[in-house]
Order: structure tokens, then C-alpha cells, then sequence
């Protein structure tokens, strides 16, 4: 087992390697003047550096003045020892800003994930239960349109229902204006109000894909053998759903759970920007937007290292449920 | 279900004789896939509507009255300054052509008439002034020409300038200083004469500039006054003539209200009045019946009249006052952009931002959309089975390294990256229909690794079947075998794929062009339409601009996971009913 995680994490850390130098040539085809104008720009932004200063750092920092493989050696470098340099967007080091907004996403991709189990796994039961009723189509439905919809639209109908003609809550932003006025435990509601609309638009998008899987699952579960076992012997129905095949239906449900829980913290990037909540995801698209490179170089480096994460403990977990995979 | 069915009646009548009663139809395997997806109602609904959306984009592109780019203009009224009018009550110089009245010496006119002198000095310059009558000065400038020593009655005379002084102009000097004058006039030109003890000076009075009380306004837009013209008005003017001669033309003169009407041949050309009135716009004429409106309203105190031009049209205008001063403002009409028009006849889910017709749009949105969806899709189904098909075929170190290239563009994260490069195209400012192209080769290149990875995955268990062993030893050459042999056995799982890849990177696009880094106007597409929602006011104000467009990208993605949906049903035997 342990061999299989290593060599795992090898291939991994190779993948990576490959996944930011292609990265890294992209985000280098930006103007070669682009430095230049940027780094006029900060240096008139208050108590900046001056703009040699900033020239040479940003030059020096990102290897914009060589080739490059050179230039992906030196940042690699640098990140290597921790270093992701400074944020040209935020006036601080990418660290900071990310240790300071990581957690609005996590807790808003956190609370999306908790809903969509709590919705996906029983209505993807129910359809599969009753497969071809009304119910299934109408879950199926109901699951396909979550697919379908673009999110940005969705969200700009919530926002257009709750925000503007019933004006239950607010059209942007994280906190509302009364914010510093409340008690810490009003500051924790005052989130949680403005967060209500983004969970709902994370959560309607993206449980159609977890709610036919489930019912996939417990199909293929329920036409197995050893159910017609369990029925022939007489059991109940409810135990035949609840012990026998629910139990199951969980094996690759709890794997492909697992494997989505690194991406509890990718943040949202396209909900994040609609409602701006200033997560990552929001963070790092005005940084990409606005040419930012070493905050969008973090970004992409993490949002790698989190799916390559989520993968090896995919993988792990269906190894530990399914020993034949572990020849392989 | 009704094919086991007659699979197991075909199996029991082949013991007996197989006659006509006894024969049963069997349908091929790809009518059985095609009959129990058309049996699927939600596939069903999902082919409509993606019929629809065709016929939507291109039939409906094709029949539209309007053009994809077809900008649509309206007319709006604006409240504008049209005039300013203003009753003179400072004096008016006009200068004779070629000569400088400089500014400063004007301020001293006034200082000389208030204190009636007949001579004012201004930088070292002497001006005379000659009052004709009270609202009448004209300002002359002397040249000295020539000097007259006199003694008794014998006069030398010494011209400045060779050949200055005739005799009559010397006999007029004569006579004029016997009649001690100071000035006299010799075929119309005034000279005066300045004295200090003996030696007299001999000036030429010249005319430099006449000041009035007066403005000049022509009654066509080309006429200049000349000095000689507004001269000799003002002088007939002053002395109560009712004709007048300037440059060789006769004119009329009347006597109106507050100055007079200059008439040529009976054709009003220019009329003199105590009030200025200037248009606020340049290139605009104020015909000279305008101007009597205008000033009829002035002098009653009417704060509105309505005028008709010389085409028939009627315009209100409001005379606002301020001190001495008026404005005449109008309604304009302006041309603009149809700006988010409302729901019309014309315009059946009305105009967007930029005054264009909001269907006709979507019509040709619909076209790109569709058309990114397939060129992305087809580029992914090529290069998936390409790569995947030879990896699977070959396995090894071929399999390890196309598998490899496959994670690291399935790690690559893709939304991102869309971003960063949709601003790199904004930074080189790359031509919006380069830039579609280049879109569908980015979203190609970076969806293409499942595919890839699920053709290998089948061509793994395929090439291990018996029928790929009997293809072997018929020596059937490898390309015919991976190409002709193991791909179309993955077909059903391709075009389901392929079904539902189209719904996903037609949402992906519409995300891009949503952001503002996707399709470019000018083309439109669904995603670059609603872009327009990003400013709050249009979100609340105008739903047209917004929802047809929202709704077209749900449905027809709605439609392709229908359709997938009923041809993954329909392909696998175990998900039948």
C-alpha cells in the first residue's frame, strides 16, 4: 500500500512539473513591455516602491528578462523554498492574501458540498428505487437541468428574485453595511446571510452530476445478485434497501466524495466573481484579469496540486475498499 | 421487453419449419438502439428541442428582416441652447478691411465721447473723433503728409512724400486757412490741419473705424459686410436718408422699430437693430425672419414663441432672460442608439445596448454557439481517439506516455487558464474573428484527454476479444485494426460523449463570452449577449436583454444532456427497461 501511495506521489510530482511549466510558458506570453507598464502603475499606487525598484524586483523575481525555461527554473526555485513572490495586484505577498481569503471559500464550497450530499445521495436513491416513474423523471429532470444551467445565468436570476425585487438579502459582497457594528455572533449571521444565494447557486449547479451517480450506482446495485438473494430470503424491502444495498451504493459514492474533498478549498471561481465574495476564486480571477502573474501562478499551482491530491486519495480510498485495483 | 420477446419466439419457432406465420422481424442491433431511444420521452424532448435551436439559428438567421450588426437609431428631444440674444448697449467698432484697431485704444473712445473730446491719444498713436451724431462716432487716424511753413500769405510746402500735394489741394489749403478752419476736403478726402506757430502739418484724415450702437445681420448666410457698406448705412441711418450707395449698389432703407431694414432691388438684405443675436452652434444661420421672431418675443417679454422655417417646420422655443441677456433655447431632435428598446412589432424581444435587434442577435448567437460547440467537440473526438486509440492498441511505454501527457492535461486547471489567456488575447488586442477560431482550438486542445482516456480504456477490454485474435491472424494491417475494427466498437460510448460534450463546452463558452473574454463583439453569442447584465441597472430594468439569451444556452444544453442521456440508455442493454 505504501509503495502504491509513493509511486503515486511520484508520477504526481512529475505531472506537476509538466502542469506549471505549460502553465508558466502561457501566462509568459503576456507582452514583453507588460512588466514595464505594470510596475508604472504600482509604483504610483500610495506608500509603493519606486518603479526602477519595482522593475527589477518583478524582473528579477519572475525571470521576465530571460528565456523561458530559465525563467520557470527560477520561479520554480523560489517555490520551491516557499516563495511565491509578492502579489502585484494586492500589495502583498501571495501567502498573506491567500491565508486571508482561503477561508471564504472553504466555507462557502464547504457548505455547497454538505447540501448537495444531503440532497444528491437520498434523491438519487429514490430515482433509482423507482426507476422509470414519475419521480425518477422527474429527478433526472431536475438533476440534468442543475447540469444544464450556466451558473452565471442562475445566479443572476437569484439575484434579480431575492436581492432586488424581494430584497431578502444583499446583491454583492460578504458583509453587510451594519457589519462592524454587530455582535461577533451578528458578524457570524451577517456571513451566513450573505452567503445564502452563492451556496444555493453552488449547490443546484453542481448536485445534478453527484445525484446520477448516485443513481447509476444504486441501479447497478440493486440488479446485483446478492440482492435477489436478500429478497428471496424473504427480507424486508426496507432492509434490503437500507442495510443491503445502501451499504453498497456507498463504496464508490465515499471514493468519489473523498477525492472531490481538496476541492472544498479551489473556491468557486465563477459564483465567488458573481457575488463577490472575496475568496480565491474571486481573488484569483480579478489577479488573472488583471495580468497579475505570480498570484494567478499560485492559483493554478494550487488548483494542480489539489486535484492531483484529490486523485491519490481517490485512488487510495478505492484501493482500500476494492483490493484488486492495488495489483495493478 | 418486446425484442426478448421475439428473440425467445424466434428461438422456439426455428425447431419447427420457418414459415410466414412463424417469422418474426428482428431488428438489427443499431434499430434496437435507435427504436428504444426514440421510445425515451426526455430524448425525445431533447431532439426537439435541439431542432429547434437549429432552425432558431440558421433557418431564423436567414429569414430576419435585420442584420446581425444592424444598428438601429431613434430620435430623442433634447432641450438645447439654440440662440443667444443681447441688447448692445456698448459701442460696436467696425474696422476698415486692412486696418488694426487695437483693443486699447477702443476703451479710450469711450472715455473720449463720454468727455466729448474730438481727440484721444492711445500708445502713442493720435485718433480723432468725429461725432456725426450722438449714437454715431467715427474714429479716424491722421497721417501727416506734408509741413507748411507760412509766412504772411506765402506758403512752402515740403511733402513727406513725393508727390502727396497737388494744386488743388494746395488752393484748398489756401482757402481754408484764410477761412481759418481747421480742415478741408478735396475730391471727398478730409485733410485737417494741425498748427504750431508757423509750421503747419497737413494730415490726411482717414477713416479707421465707425462706432454704433448697431449690429449687422444679413439675410443670407454668405454675405460679409463691407466698412464702406455699414458706413454709409449708418450715415443715412443718421441723417435720415431713405437710399443709399455703398460699393456701387444702391440700397433702400427703411426705418423699423428699433433700427432700419436695408433692402436691395426690393429684396430684403440686411437688418440693423440695437440687439445682437448669435447662434449657439456654429454652422447654424439664423434667417433673418428668425431674428424678427426672436426679437418681437424680446421686446414683449414673451418667454415662448413658435417660429416656421422656410421647410414648414414648426419649433417651439423658450426665450429664458438673464440681465440683458437672452437665451433662446430649443428642442432638438437628436439621432441615438436604440438603446434597450422595449419589446416591439419591430423589435420582438427589443434592442440591446448597443440599438441592435435582440432576436436577430440571438439568431446569429445561436450560430456561433453552435457552431464553437461542434468545431470544439470534433477537435476533441479526433484527437481523443487518435491518442487514446493508439495508446490502448500499443500499451507500453507508447500507452505510460501518451496516459502521462493525458493526467497532465487533465490537471491543467481549465477555467482558469481560459481566463488567463482571454486576457492575453485582450492585451494583443487580437481580431474578434481570429479570436473565435483561436477559442475553439483552446477549448479543444484542453478537453480532447477524456476522450482519450476513455477510448483507450475500451480498446484495452476490446483488443483482448476474440475478434481482434481472428483480425490478427488475418493479417489485417494495424492501422486497419485499431481504425476499422476496435474504434467503431466504441462508437455509442463516443457519440454519448460526444453528445454531452457539446452541451458542457457550449456552457463553457457562453461562461467566456459571459466574462468578457470569449467571443468578441462584434459577433454575438448567447454568452456575450447577457454579458450585459453586469451592469446592475440593465439587469433590473430590462429582463429582455438578459433571460431569452440565459434561456436558449439552458435549453440547448438541457437538449444535448437529454439526447446523451437517452443514447447512453439506449446503448447499454443493462439500462433498459
Amino acid at each position: 500500500m505504501l509503495k502504491f501511495v509513493a509511486k503515486r506521489l511520484g508520477i504526481s510530482v512529475i505531472i506537476l512539473f509538466f502542469v506549471t511549466l505549460i502553465i508558466y510558458s502561457i501566462i509568459r506570453c503576456l507582452p514583453a513591455s507588460y512588466a514595464e507598464s505594470k510596475a508604472r502603475e504600482l509604483s504610483q499606487k500610495p506608500g509603493a516602491k519606486p518603479y526602477e525598484e519595482l522593475l527589477a524586483q518583478m524582473n528579477e523575481a519572475y525571470g521576465l528578462d530571460v528565456n523561458i525555461p530559465q525563467g520557470y527554473v527560477i520561479w520554480a526555485g523560489n517555490v520551491l523554498q516557499g516563495d511565491f513572490g509578492d502579489s502585484w495586484q494586492w500589495n502583498k505577498t501571495v501567502t498573506d492574501k491567500f491565508s486571508e481569503v482561503i477561508w471564504y471559500s472553504f466555507a462557502l464550497g464547504a457548505a455547497a458540498f454538505i447540501l448537495e450530499i444531503f440532497i444528491a445521495i437520498p434523491l438519487g436513491i429514490l430515482a433509482a428505487r423507482r426507476q422509470y416513474s414519475r419521480t425518477d423523471y422527474a429527478v433526472t429532470v431536475f438533476a440534468l437541468i442543475g447540469i444544464s444551467l450556466p451558473s452565471f445565468f442562475f445566479a443572476t436570476v437569484l439575484k434579480m428574485i431575492f436581492a432586488v425585487k424581494l430584497g431578502w438579502v444583499d446583491l454583492y459582497g460578504i458583509v453587510g453595511r451594519m457589519h462592524e457594528q454587530l455582535s461577533p455572533f451578528g458578524k457570524l449571521l451577517d456571513y451566513a446571510h450573505h452567503m445564502i444565494l452563492p451556496v444555493a447557486t453552488l449547490t443546484i449547479v453542481s448536485v445534478g452530476s453527484l445525484m446520477r451517480y448516485t443513481r447509476t450506482n444504486m441501479l447497478e446495485v440493486l440488479n446485483s445478485d446478492y440482492i435477489r438473494t436478500a429478497r428471496a430470503k424473504g427480507l424486508s424491502e426496507k432492509r434490503v434497501i437500507n442495510f443491503h444495498a445502501f451499504r453498497n451504493t456507498l463504496i464508490p459514492i465515499v471514493t468519489i466524495l473523498g477525492g472531490s474533498l481538496p476541492s472544498l478549498f479551489a473556491g468557486a471561481l465563477i459564483t465567488e466573481q458573481l457575488f463577490q465574495i472575496p475568496g480565491i476564486g474571486y481573488t484569483s480571477y480579478v489577479s488573472m484579469t488583471r495580468g497579475d502573474i505570480p498570484m494567478s501562478m499560485f492559483y493554478m499551482t494550487f488548483l494542480a496540486i489539489l486535484s492531483l491530491l484529490g486523485n491519490l486519495i481517490a485512488d487510495v480510498l478505492y484501493a482500500v475498499v476494492d483490493p484488486r485495483v492495488r495489483v495493478h | 421487453m418486446s425484442e426478448e420477446k421475439n428473440l425467445d419466439s424466434k428461438i422456439v419457432s426455428t425447431s419447427t419449419s420457418l414459415d410466414d406465420e412463424q417469422r418474426v422481424k428482428v431488428l438489427s442491433p443499431g434499430m434496437m438502439v435507435a427504436k428504444r431511444f426514440f421510445r425515451n420521452r426526455l430524448a425525445m424532448v431533447g431532439l426537439v428541442i435541439i431542432v429547434c435551436m437549429f432552425l432558431f439559428s440558421f433557418v431564423g438567421g436567414m429569414i430576419t428582416p435585420y442584420g446581425e450588426r444592424e444598428v438601429f437609431r431613434t430620435t430623442e428631444t433634447q432641450i438645447k441652447d439654440y440662440a443667444g440674444a443681447a441688447k448692445i448697449t456698448d459701442w460696436q467698432y467696425s474696422v476698415v478691411e486692412g486696418k488694426d484697431f487695437p483693443a486699447a485704444a477702443q476703451a479710450k473712445v469711450i472715455l473720449a465721447i463720454n468727455k466729448e473730446e474730438t481727440s484721444f491719444e492711445s500708445r502713442e498713436v493720435v485718433y480723432g473723433l468725429n461725432k456725426i451724431d450722438d449714437n454715431l462716432y467715427y474714429i479716424v487716424q491722421g497721417e501727416d503728409i506734408a509741413t507748411v511753413t507760412s509766412v504772411g500769405a506765402r506758403h512752402t510746402y515740403k511733402e513727406l512724400e513725393e508727390g502727396v500735394l497737388n494744386d488743388s489741394i494746395k488752393a484748398a489749403y489756401e482757402a481754408a486757412v484764410a477761412a481759418q478752419e481747421t480742415g478741408f476736403d478735396v475730391d471727398g478726402v478730409h485733410y485737417s490741419i494741425g498748427k504750431q506757430g508757423r509750421v503747419a502739418t497737413i494730415r490726411v484724415a482717414e477713416n479707421l473705424a465707425v462706432a454704433s450702437k448697431y449690429a449687422f445681420a444679413a439675410a443670407e448666410a454668405d454675405t460679409e459686410f463691407t466698412f464702406a457698406f455699414k458706413s454709409a448705412v449708418l450715415n443715412a441711418m443718421a441723417e435720415g436718408a431713405a437710399t443709399v450707395e455703398a460699393d456701387g449698389v444702391t440700397y433702400q432703407l427703411e426705418e423699423s422699430k428699433d433700427g432700419s431694414v436695408v433692402s436691395r432691388d426690393g429684396n430684403i438684405y440686411a437688418i440693423v437693430s440695437h440687439y445682437t443675436i448669435s447662434p449657439v452652434m456654429e454652422g447654424v444661420f439664423l434667417t433673418l425672419e428668425f431674428r424678427e421672431a426672436a426679437l418681437k418675443a424680446i421686446e414683449d417679454g414673451a418667454e415662448t414663441f413658435t417660429f416656421t422655417d422656410e421647410a414648414g417646420n414648426e419649433t417651439e422655443y423658450v426665450v429664458k432672460r438673464n440681465n440683458e441677456q437672452y437665451t433662446i433655447r430649443s428642442n432638438v431632435e437628436i439621432q441615438v442608439n436604440d438603446k434597450y428598446a422595449a419589446p416591439s412589432k419591430a423589435h420582438l424581444l427589443g434592442t440591446d445596448g448597443h440599438g441592435m435587434d435582440l432576436l436577430t442577435r440571438l439568431m446569429f448567437g445561436g450560430r456561433i454557439s453552435l457552431l464553437v460547440g461542434f468545431v470544439v467537440v470534433i477537435l476533441e473526438i479526433v484527437l481523443g481517439v487518435i491518442l487514446g486509440g493508439i495508446a490502448g492498441y500499443f500499451g507500453g511505454w507508447v500507452d505510460s506516455l501518451i496516459m502521462r501527457t493525458v493526467d497532465v492535461f487533465y490537471c491543467i486547471p481549465s477555467m482558469p487558464l481560459y481566463i488567463i489567456l482571454g486576457s492575453i488575447m485582450d492585451f494583443w488586442k487580437i481580431d474578434p474573428q481570429l479570436r473565435i477560431f483561436v477559442l475553439c482550438v483552446m477549448l479543444g486542445l484542453l478537453g480532447w484527454a477524456g476522450v482519450a482516456r476513455m477510448v483507450r480504456g475500451q480498446i484495452l477490454s476490446l483488443r483482448e476479444q476474440e475478434f481482434m485474435a481472428a483480425a490478427e491472424a488475418l493479417g489485417i494491417s494495424t492501422k486497419r485494426r485499431i481504425f476499422v475494427h476496435l474504434v467503431p466498437n466504441v462508437i455509442p460510448q463516443l457519440i454519448v460523449i460526444a453528445t454531452m460534450g457539446l452541451g458542457s463546452t457550449i456552457l463553457t463558452e457562453a461562461t467566456l463570452s459571459y466574462l468578457g473574454l470569449g467571443v468578441k463583439f462584434p459577433y454575438a453569442s448567447w454568452g456575450n449577449i447577457i454579458n450585459a447584465v453586469n451592469d446592475s441597472y440593465v439587469m433590473t430594468n430590462f429582463w429582455f436583454a438578459w433571460i431569452p439569451a440565459g434561456m436558449l444556452i439552458l435549453l440547448t444544453v438541457l437538449g444535448f444532456n437529454f439526447i446523451g442521456d437517452g443514447l447512453r440508455d439506449a446503448f447499454d442493454p443493462k439500462m433498459k427497461r
